[in-house]
C-alpha cells in the first residue's frame, strides 16, 4: 500500500469522485439535513464515523460472508454503528441529540453507506476500506456544509444562528450573535422563504454538478 | 372502498414519495436514463413495497408494540419491543429485496445487468423504509397499509418514469455540455416536485 494511493483514497472522493455529484450516492440525506449548517456539519462526522468502520467491518469479514445474504450481513452492521453513534449523541450531547434524532436513524438508509460497502469494501483489504469510507463521507460532509450555507444564509439571513459562533448577514432577525452590516440597506433584504424548503436544495445541488462539470471536462455526461 | 381509494390517491399523488418528501433520489437520479430501466425499477419498488408495508404491520401488531407478546405469557404482557424496530423493519426489507434480486437475475438477466448495483440498494431506498414508518404513523389497519404501500410504490413509478421520458426527449435538445445528464435531472425533478405542491390539499 504506498503513500500515493493512499493520499488518492482520501482525496478522490472529495472532488473527482464525489459521493453524492458524481457517484449519486446519498442524496436523500443531503436534501433533508442541509436547512442549517450545524445539521450539516454533525450529520457528515457521523456518517463520516459510521462508513469507516462498516467499511472497516466489512472488509475484514469479506471472505466469510456468503454472497447470497451478504446485504442482510451489511445491514446488521451498519444498524448496529448507527445505534452506537445515536446512543452516544444521546448520552452525551442530549439536545443536539433531540434535534437530530430522525436525521441519525436515516444515515441506515443512506445509500453511501451500501454503495461503498457493495463497491469497495468487498473487494479490498480493510485498511484502504478504512481510508476509502473516511474519504466518501468528507465528501459527502463538503457537499451538504456547502448546500447547508448557502440555504441557511439566503433563508434565514444568517449562520450557525442560535450558536456562539452565530451572526447574521442581512435582514431584521433577532439573533444573540455578532451582526455584520447593520443600517437600512442591508436590513431591507427579505428572506427567501423557497430556501427553507427542502425543493431548494434540489436546484443547489443540480448547478453545484454544473460548476463542478463545467471545470472537470472529463466528468461530462457524452449520452 | 372510498377511503382505500382516498389512500392510494394520496399515496400516490399528493403525498408522492419521491416529489413531495424526496426519499428514494439515489435510485430515482441514477436509474432514469432510459424508459426501459426505469419501468423495470420502478416495478420492483411497487412489488417490494407492496409486499413490505403489510408485513412489517403484522410484524408490528403481533410481536413489537407493548403488550403484543402477552400470547406467550402473561408476564410479558407489559414488555414492549418498539426500539428493536428500524432493525427488524430494515431485516426484512433486505430480506425481500434478496429474493426479488434472484428472481430477476433468473427470469431477466438483461434487466439484471441494467439495474447493477440500484438493485442491491432498493434495500436502502429511503421510500421503502420511509413507506413503513409512514405507514406506522398514520396508524393504517392491515388492509390500509397494503393499499398504502402499493400507492406509494406507484406515485415512485410514475415519477421514475415521466423523469426518463423527459430524459429521453432531452438527448435532442440543446443542453449546455456541463448540465447534461445529472445536473439536468436535478432541475427537472425540482421543478416537478414544485408542480406536485400545487397538488396539496386535495382530497376525493
Amino acid at each position: 500500500m504506498s503513500e500515493l494511493s493512499a493520499k488518492r483514497l482520501l482525496i478522490d472522493p472529495l472532488s473527482d469522485n464525489n459521493p453524492i455529484t458524481v457517484q449519486v450516492l446519498g442524496v436523500c440525506s443531503a436534501l433533508a439535513v442541509s436547512g442549517s449548517v450545524k445539521n450539516a456539519l454533525v450529520m457528515s462526522v457521523a456518517v463520516t464515523l459510521v462508513t469507516a468502520f462498516s467499511n472497516l467491518t466489512v472488509s475484514a469479514l469479506r471472505n466469510f460472508i456468503p454472497s447470497r445474504i451478504r446485504m442482510i450481513v451489511q445491514l446488521v452492521v451498519i444498524a448496529f454503528l448507527v445505534t452506537l453513534v445515536s446512543l452516544f449523541l444521546q448520552a452525551f450531547s442530549y439536545d443536539l441529540s433531540k434535534e437530530l434524532s430522525v436525521y441519525v436513524g436515516l444515515i441506515i438508509t443512506n445509500c453511501i453507506l451500501m454503495g461503498r460497502l457493495e463497491a469497495f469494501a468487498l473487494g479490498n483489504k480493510p485498511w484502504p476500506s478504512f481510508l476509502d469510507g473516511i474519504g466518501n463521507g468528507l465528501g459527502y460532509g463538503l457537499i451538504l456544509v456547502i448546500v447547508g450555507v448557502i440555504r441557511e444564509l439566503f433563508g434565514t439571513g444568517g449562520l450557525m444562528l442560535g450558536t456562539p459562533l452565530g451572526f447574521t448577514f442581512f435582514g431584521n432577525e433577532a439573533n444573540h450573535g455578532i451582526e455584520f452590516f447593520k443600517g437600512d440597506f442591508f436590513h431591507a433584504f427579505f428572506h427567501n422563504g423557497l430556501m427553507v424548503l427542502p425543493i431548494s436544495s434540489i436546484f443547489i445541488l443540480g448547478i453545484l454538478i454544473w460548476i463542478q462539470r463545467s471545470r472537470n471536462v472529463a466528468l461530462v455526461d457524452i449520452s | 372502498m372510498g377511503d382505500l381509494i382516498n389512500i392510494f390517491v394520496k399515496s400516490a399523488f399528493v403525498e408522492n414519495m419521491v416529489l413531495i418528501y424526496f426519499l428514494g433520489m439515489c435510485s430515482y437520479l441514477a436509474v432514469s436514463k432510459t424508459v426501459k430501466t426505469a419501468v423495470g425499477l420502478g416495478a420492483a419498488v411497487i412489488f417490494v413495497l407492496a409486499i413490505t408495508a403489510p408485513i412489517n404491520w403484522i410484524i408490528r401488531e403481533n410481536l413489537l408494540i407493548e403488550g403484543a407478546l402477552s400470547w406467550i405469557s402473561p408476564a410479558l404482557s407489559e414488555v414492549s419491543l418498539e426500539f428493536l424496530g428500524l432493525i427488524i423493519y430494515i431485516g426484512v426489507i433486505a430480506a425481500l429485496v434478496q429474493l426479488v434480486e434472484m428472481i430477476i437475475e433468473k427470469f431477466s438477466p438483461a434487466l439484471y445487468m441494467s439495474l447493477g448495483i440500484f438493485l442491491p440498494l432498493i434495500t436502502v431506498n429511503c421510500s421503502i423504509l420511509g413507506g413503513t414508518l409512514f405507514m406506522i404513523s398514520k396508524e393504517y389497519n392491515l388492509i390500509e397499509s397494503t393499499v398504502f404501500g402499493i400507492g406509494s410504490g406507484f406515485g415512485f413509478f410514475l415519477a421514475i418514469v415521466a423523469l426518463a421520458a423527459i430524459r429521453e426527449k432531452l438527448k435532442y435538445s440543446d443542453v449546455p455540455a456541463p448540465l447534461r445528464g445529472l445536473g439536468m435531472a436535478f432541475i427537472i425533478t425540482g421543478l416537478m416536485g414544485l408542480a406536485f405542491m400545487g397538488l396539496m390539499g386535495i382530497k376525493l
